[in-house]
């Protein structure tokens, strides 16, 4: 594929598999903790970034998956002693079967109705694992903490949990790479643009869409099952934290909607900007007022979003910046 | 035949819009519908396309029984069409318009393949200096252009112009003409539905005239505007009409 040889490419790739080594090579731990968690966000907005930015199809509860993910993953790892790697695969490949099925039934919704019924999903699969026994209902599961021992003990398996998400962020961004200069993303473009008029021109709307949401429901998924791996507690509200979903909704429209790159932008300058908010002792109860705010601003005076807004104003760039 | 529509109706609710049409066009000629408006027109596109099934009635496409398929899969089996309100994909280039035409069209070609394709028809609409433009900027005669490349680019065999010279001025009339010409030269049946009575009386080897959802002539573009009830339609009663013109009602 020609994607493959593609500068902007391997740029975008080499420069995060750079930063996100970064706490490794300098031994810092706090760093590594710090970074764990930006590259979990930027997995989070880039998968609903191919949804709903090439797509156009915002997938309000996508963070359902993290918790299905997460639950699946945990739950043969505790039960059955299942290795991580394998655990966390059975989680993404379940979530994305759980995309295709649902998928089916609400896509063909529009619009509005379509995120509604993303939530209304969210908030079934929380009460569902609420009430589901093997799962530990309500309280969730914990890991014993011989579970650690397979990967030299609790200490390197965080070590080992940081690996494994940095892997997924280069894997989630390819994907959204290799979907966007495909001709299956312009397909997907077509359809954002105009349903009606991409099936005249010969596209399957209802088989590229499920498609497409099998495909962005895999990755949060995996992101869940290190997750949770590395927390050693999953717990319903947690895991099916709706908040975390619009919050990456937020970092997609910041960085800037149907770009490859805008998602990693949104999710590691709307971190800093939350950890700033957090630890700031007049602001720290007012994060989510700001982020509210912050969108508000964005829709109405940069609609496309950070990388967005420089694609229009530079055309130069356009080629180097995806 | 390369289409053949037999007694294909659509109602809406209480409206028929079709009322048992039959017609049949034969391979490389410019077809022309003609009707007032509300006639039913964009609706046997509709209806031909896919975009909605018949109510009854069977369409043939080159041979095939295509009656209620989807316009997905009219579009790979060789059907192409143009909308009277353009639809451009405004966010995408024109070059990406195109190329989503070639891509997903008869041919289902590669990325790379269908982008060749894509510049050559551009060339062919004469929209090359606006490749790159956003198709959201083109004004309406280049929108309307655009859609048409975008329906050629798809390399079809049949292609339904819904109203192409529709809020054209007279230069931009005469450059689409010169363009719908030269489809059908290189082989393109072409269906049209026309406002404009010369341009439709001048390019069609047959024109077929709908009024309320049913045919009331069908033939030669002198035959059919000598057509009694075809001036009715269009004028209302012929003795009534005659009468104005001599002055004595």
């Amino acid at each position: 594929m020609k994607t493959l040889t593609n500068l902007p490419f391997w740029l975008v790739l080499l420069v995060v598999a750079a930063l996100a080594s970064a706490p490794i090579v300098m031994g810092n731990v706090t760093m590594r903790e710090d970074f764990f968690f930006i590259l979990m966000l930027v997995i989070l907005a880039s998968s609903i970034n191919i949804i709903m930015g090439y797509t156009g199809y915002v997938s309000f509860g996508h963070i359902v998956f993290f918790g299905i993910g997460g639950y699946i993953a945990f739950y043969l790892m505790q039960t059955f002693q299942a290795h991580f790697v394998l655990a966390a695969l059975v989680g993404g490949g379940v979530a994305s079967l759980i995309a295709f099925l649902m998928g089916s039934a609400v896509l063909r919704l529009r619009g509005a109705y379509f995120a509604l019924a993303t939530i209304g999903i969210n908030e079934a699969f929380r009460s569902f694992v609420s009430n589901f026994e093997p799962f530990g209902g309500s309280i969730g599961m914990f890991f014993n903490f011989s579970v650690y021992d397979a990967y030299g003990g609790a200490k390197n398996a965080g070590q080992f949990a940081y690996y494994a998400m940095v892997a997924l962020v280069l894997a989630t961004i390819a994907a959204s790479f290799l979907v966007k200069k495909s001709k299956f993303g312009l397909g997907l473009m077509a359809i954002r643009e105009d349903q009606d008029a991409a099936q005249v021109l010969g596209i399957n709307p209802a088989r590229m869409k499920v498609i497409t949401y099998t495909i962005s429901a895999f990755f949060p998924a995996v992101a869940g099952a290190i997750f949770f791996f590395k927390n050693g507690i999953i717990e319903p509200g947690p895991a099916f934290e709706l908040h975390r979903s619009i919050e990456a909704l937020v970092m997609v429209m910041l960085g800037g909607f149907g770009t490859v790159t805008g998602p990693i932008f949104g999710a590691v300058v709307y971190e800093r900007l939350r950890g700033f908010l957090i630890t700031n002792p007049t602001l720290s109860q007012a994060h989510l007022v700001i982020a509210g705010a912050l969108l508000l601003i964005i829709v109405l005076f940069v609609p496309a979003g950070l990388i967005g807004w420089l694609r229009q104003r530079f055309t130069a760039v356009r080629r180097y910046l995806e | 035949m390369i289409l053949t529509i037999e007694n294909v109706s659509k109602r809406f609710g209480g409206l028929l819009a079709l009322d048992k049409v039959s017609l049949s066009v034969k391979e490389g000629e410019i077809f022309g519908i003609i009707g007032p408006n509300g006639a039913g027109k964009t609706t046997l596109f509709n209806v031909i396309n896919g975009v909605y099934p018949p109510t009854g009635g069977r369409i043939k496409f080159r041979g095939e029984d295509v009656t209620g398929l989807q316009p997905f899969d009219m579009s790979k089996r060789g059907l192409a069409r143009t909308y009277q309100v353009v639809r451009p994909l405004t966010e995408l280039s024109v070059r990406e318009n195109v190329t989503v035409g070639a891509c997903f069209g008869r041919e289902n070609l590669p990325l790379e393949k269908a982008e060749k394709v894509a510049d050559e028809v551009i060339d062919f609409v004469g929209l090359s200096t606006r490749r790159d433009m956003l198709a959201g900027k083109l004004n309406v005669a280049q929108k309307k252009r655009l859609e048409m490349a975008r329906a050629l680019a798809a390399r079809p065999i049949v292609i339904l112009l819904d109203e192409v010279l529709a809020g054209l001025n007279p230069n931009e009339v005469a450059d689409m003409l010169t363009v719908v010409r030269k489809i059908r030269d290189q082989g393109v049946t072409i269906i049209m539905i026309e406002h404009l009575m010369h341009a439709v009386m001048n390019l069609s080897d047959r024109v077929f005239v709908l009024d309320y959802g049913a045919q009331i002539a069908e033939g030669t573009p002198q035959e059919v505007s000598n057509h009694p009830k075809v001036i009715e339609a269009y004028l209302g009663d012929p003795k009534v009409a005659q009468r104005f013109l001599e002055g004595s009602a």
